[in-house]
């Protein structure tokens, strides 16, 4: 028998990642902003500690006095995050699994997802630390709380986003719910838990740092230097300590991004 | 071998008086009678929406006539859907293998079982190939292999070419008509294209608008396996004329 249908070519990639096309307008970007950084220091004269010189931010990274302080304090972050993120996606997907198995379940449980979206985090802070004590969990609890709504509301996506026809097809064979589930739903929804794990990863530092500038008992993390560098008007390492934050979060970013590709991306477009 | 006069075979699927009425009141199906015996490939054309594709379901079990007996002979059923309905994560090869996977079928059994059907309906080669990698005749193929590793006894189809460019659905009705001639299960096929049912069929019913019900049926007396070149005969087009003048009255 003949296989003479054409093959289509493999999809085509979006675009070269590494290209100049890609890299070259942020950095030109980065470049002006460092430049307006430079001017706005030399404009404000007695007030330049306001937006200290971009140099003398990264010096602190490396300065005795408070590099070893800041290094610290991101792995501290990094763990807090991490282990925050680890539970909401364990408790995200639980909860989206339960809520895939009736329409009633969903119903009951879907407008609690949305609250805890809803909760004002800092409202609740004080509340966090009277029951968790202030230190490691609390700051943990702060951020399964704001990292988890994206893990629930993607995983539920995911699981309901299959085929009728193909479940039917699982139907006509008479399987188990849990064979389903894991054959069919769950293979099914893996893109968009993994879309989800990188918007709760971003989320995740988040927390983290929220927590950490409330609680400070225990090893300080990010969030707490930034809370005693803006106290003690230590603008140079208030700078530097935010710069490492934000890069704490886009390499969580890329790096959830990056697993997201090696998980699915052989059959899905992960961008 | 010419089609046998089908009264001595065995009735592998039969609806007797089917009525079918959706909770919401639509009434799509009413006083259908039809049988499908072994060795019979019964073609259904009808107008859009006149409830040929809730016939298959109703006869797999996807949903319950709400009147009248259904009669299946078998458990071991085929159906092959409008889109291939390949799971994207899976190659070619396990997605062959995935209803044997289902049924509980050990790791040898199923991958002999979906070599062979793979092999069929010749997609050797391409076993490690994702669906995004196949063409979308190449998917139907191994849609159609997918069901064949069951080896069915009633094989349901619901307008399974629809979708396909015109050389490729000759090809894959011509590949069609040699499993059924191999295989001489009892076939249900859904179409929109009279010609496709004439040429694949030993047996054309017309459904009338909705609700659908059956009003005639046309015995088509060539051989299987047919001859490609029986479509460009006077007979074909005579009868491919008569149940397209049928059709058109059904609407
Ligand atoms: N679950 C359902 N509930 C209500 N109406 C339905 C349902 N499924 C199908 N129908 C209606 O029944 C009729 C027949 O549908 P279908 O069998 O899919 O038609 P066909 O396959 O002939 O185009 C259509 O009018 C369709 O809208
Ligand atoms: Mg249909």
């Amino acid at each position: 028998m003949t296989t003479a249908d054409t093959v289509p070519a493999p999809a085509q990639r979006r675009r070269d990642a590494s290209g100049v096309g890609q890299w070259g307008p942020p950095l030109a970007l980065a470049a002006l902003l460092v430049t307006a950084a430079y001017l706005g220091n030399a404009a404000l004269g007695q007030r330049s500690f306001l937006l200290p010189q971009p140099h003398q931010v990264l010096e602190k990274l490396w300065d005795p006095t408070s590099a070893p302080e800041i290094w610290t304090a991101l792995w501290r972050t990094t763990v807090v995050s991490l282990t925050g993120l680890a539970i909401a996606i364990v408790i995200g997907v639980t909860w989206a699994i339960i809520m895939n198995q009736a329409r009633w379940a969903e119903r009951a449980l879907f407008p609690y997802a949305v609250m805890l979206q809803a909760i004002p985090i800092l409202a609740i802070t004080p509340l966090i630390g009277f029951w968790f004590g202030y230190d490691f969990t609390a700051r943990v609890v702060v951020c399964v709380i704001i990292a988890l709504f994206p893990m629930v509301s993607n995983t539920l996506f995911g699981l309901q986003s299959v085929d009728k026809s193909m479940r039917e097809l699982f139907m006509l064979q008479g399987p188990s719910r849990s064979t389903v589930l894991a054959k069919l739903s769950m293979p099914a929804a893996m893109p968009a838990i993994f879309a989800g794990m990188r918007i709760s990863a971003g989320l995740a530092v988040v927390g983290a740092i929220v927590g950490e500038f409330f609680f400070q008992r225990g090893t300080p993390g990010l969030g707490s230097l930034i809370n005693k560098y803006s106290a003690r008007l230590l603008s140079e390492e208030l700078f530097a300590s935010v710069l490492v934050a934000s890069l704490l979060g886009v390499a969580i970013f890329l790096i959830f991004g990056w697993l997201g590709k090696r998980a699915v991306g052989k059959w899905y477009d992960f961008g | 071998m010419s089609t046998a006069p089908t009264t001595e075979r065995a009735s592998l699927l039969s609806f007797r008086d089917v009525a079918m009425a959706f909770p919401d009141g639509t009434v799509a199906l009413h006083s259908v009678d039809l049988t499908v015996r072994r060795g019979e490939f019964v073609s259904v054309v009808g107008p859009s929406g006149c409830g040929k594709s809730t016939l298959l379901r109703i006869a797999s079990g996807l949903e319950n006539a709400t009147e009248g007996d259904v009669g299946l002979a078998t458990d071991r059923i085929g159906y092959v859907f409008q889109d291939p309905t390949l799971l994207p994560w899976r190659t070619t090869r396990r997605n062959v293998e995935l209803l044997a996977e289902l049924h509980g079928e050990g790791r040898t059994r199923r991958t002999a079982s979906a070599q062979e059907a793979i092999d069929l309906v010749g997609l050797k080669g391409f076993e490690e190939h994702l669906p995004r990698q196949l063409s979308g005749g190449m998917r139907m193929r191994a849609s159609l292999a997918r069901s064949l590793t069951l080896n069915p006894e009633v094989f349901l189809f619901d307008e399974p070419f629809g979708a396909l460019d015109e050389i490729t659905r000759q090809r894959l009705n011509d590949e069609l008509i040699r499993l059924f001639h191999e295989k001489q299960f009892a076939g249900l096929f859904i179409t929109h294209s009279v010609a496709e049912a004439v040429y694949l069929s030993t047996r054309v019913v017309v459904m009338s608008g909705r609700p659908g019900t059956l009003v005639a049926e046309y015995d088509v007396p060539f051989d299987v396996p047919r001859d490609p070149e029986v479509r460009f005969s006077a007979e074909f087009a005579e009868l491919v004329g008569t149940i397209s003048h049928a059709l058109r009255e059904a609407h």
